[in-house]
């Protein structure tokens, strides 16, 4: 089923809130999980597994680390379920 | 150098009987029970269906996302180190390298334990969480405190079950009396309040089977007595080097004095009933503490409710303080707050520092008919009023395996 950037986008805000605490509004495509966001590496974990839950995508390990922003993230899953 | 002293100067607490230390104390001077009903349906695969829950939960305490990444314990500890600390005034400027942790638990993080075998039989390792090791690791709760405040002159967990929070005071107390820090956040939590752990106690039919009145289940001293009732929750205590204390200006509650730490050597899970361990313990914590059997008023037993240990103790107390301890009003709090196992030395330490700053031993309630092998004088249903002038007061406590820690606190 293919996903639109936007519904994506939509749900990793949701995800990132949920799981880090930090709020939807402060989540854009530009922002790096680690260095604006400061989401630590096992909060990450749990970011990669909910966004496979909700997407039915499969994120490997070592594709995890070249998904430094939200943008990264957005259009991996957008091309993994097309 | 001088002799290094070691006074308490901050106390919190989240236990059956309110989320504070003010609530707690307050329930526990009325004589009211925090055991009740679980309300879980696994309660039906136990001969025990009641416990004694928290009285706030961590839930309406603090952060949600802060929840989710640490074990229920380790929520206990937080919450209660977050009170210490501002109780001891919040002294955020201190140098961090002087500045230590020692919080114990009896078991860990045994729930996340459990629910995350639960995860990972039913979704498989991806649906273990990544905080699984943090979270279930005994050391959890001392090391989430020590990151909170930064503290940088040793994060420490000594495990003894049910005399853990007691030897965690203990060894924060070495800790500054041998200059190694200047201010220690101290204490004990649990939070075992599940079917696996409390099956494994019912199988050792140490825990009470009263389904139909669990608020009179928890009655140490009483002959009818059928074990003991497993609570949850933690007291924590800062203590500080007295000069420290006093260069800050805190407010200080009392002095703690010494301690006395022996082993049995006689049984994995039993109480020796000779008692020679609790005895001995007694004597060097008097020993340390420049104190004689005189000097004590005021003691809060261990007792747990179990038949064999509260005579086993008793007897204990009444061989090592001797006539003395006609004037020793004996307080047994687990008629209250139940046993929070690795928390239970450290609440009933938060108990003693209040009885010495109020002059009040707080009662212990649901004894019907007092076993006539008790030999101490215990203060029943109404607190008991401690004399004025310096007084000092012991906490002892034991854990399976034969553990037996003693602590002495003296009015200042």
């Amino acid at each position: 089923m293919a996903l639109s950037q936007a519904d994506v986008l939509a749900g990793i805000k949701e995800i990132v809130e949920e799981v880090a605490g930090i709020p939807a509004a402060s989540i854009e495509l530009g922002k790096n999980f680690t260095e604006d966001l400061e989401v630590d590496s096992l909060s990450m974990v749990e970011v990669v597994v909910a966004c496979e839950e909700r997407f039915g995508v499969k994120i490997p390990d070592e594709k995890v680390t070249e998904l430094a922003t939200v943008g990264d993230a957005v259009n991996f899953i957008v091309n993994a379920a097309a | 150098m001088s002799q290094r002293r070691v006074v308490v100067t901050g106390l919190g607490a989240t236990t059956p009987l309110g989320g504070d230390v003010d609530s707690t104390w307050k329930a526990l001077l009325a004589g009211q029970s925090g055991v009740r009903l679980l309300t879980e349906d696994w309660r039906e695969l136990l001969p025990v269906h009641f416990a004694a829950r928290v009285a706030t939960e961590p839930a309406d305490q603090m952060e949600r996302v802060e929840m989710r990444r640490l074990d229920r314990s380790e929520q206990f500890a937080l919450v209660a180190s977050r009170e210490a600390w501002k109780d001891a005034g919040s002294p955020d400027e201190i140098d961090k390298e002087r500045l230590g942790v020692v919080i114990a638990s009896g078991i860990g993080g045994v729930i996340t334990l459990l629910d995350q075998f639960v995860n990972l039989n039913e979704k498989g390792a991806r649906g273990v969480s990544p905080h699984t090791v943090p979270m279930l690791m005994p050391n959890g709760p001392a090391a989430n405190v020590g990151l909170e405040l930064q503290a940088k002159a040793g994060v420490h967990t000594p495990v003894s079950a049910c005399a853990s929070g007691a030897e965690a005071i203990g060894y924060a107390y070495e800790i500054i009396k041998n200059n190694r820090a200047d201010i220690i956040v101290t204490g004990g939590v649990e939070a075992a309040i599940h079917q696996l752990p409390m099956a494994g106690f019912a199988a050792m039919k140490a825990l009470s089977t009263r389904n139909d009145a669990p608020a009179r289940a928890s009655r140490p001293y009483d002959v009818d007595r059928d074990g003991f009732v497993l609570g949850e929750g933690g007291g924590i205590l800062v203590i500080e080097e007295y000069e420290h204390a006093k260069a800050r200006g805190a407010k200080i509650y009392c002095e703690i004095g010494g301690q006395g730490l022996t082993s049995d050597g006689y049984h994995i899970a039993a109480p020796d009933p000779d008692g020679n361990g609790v005895q001995r313990a007694i004597k060097f914590a008097l020993q340390n503490s420049g104190l004689s059997t005189k000097d004590i008023v005021h003691l809060n037993a261990h007792a747990t409710s179990t038949p064999a240990g509260d005579v086993a103790e008793a007897n204990a107390l009444r061989k090592a303080l001797g006539a003395d301890a006609d004037h020793v009003a004996v307080s047994a709090t687990k008629s209250m707050t139940g046993h929070l196992l690795g928390g239970a030395g450290a609440i009933e330490s938060v108990f003693i520092v209040k009885a010495l700053q109020e002059r009040l031993a707080p009662p212990t309630i649901n004894i019907e008919n007092l076993d006539p092998a008790v030999t101490v004088d215990v203060v029943r249903d109404t607190p008991r009023q401690l004399p004025a002038g310096d007084i000092a007061a012991l906490n002892d406590s034991f854990g399976f395996g034969g553990h037996n820690v003693v602590l002495a606190f003296k009015s200042l």
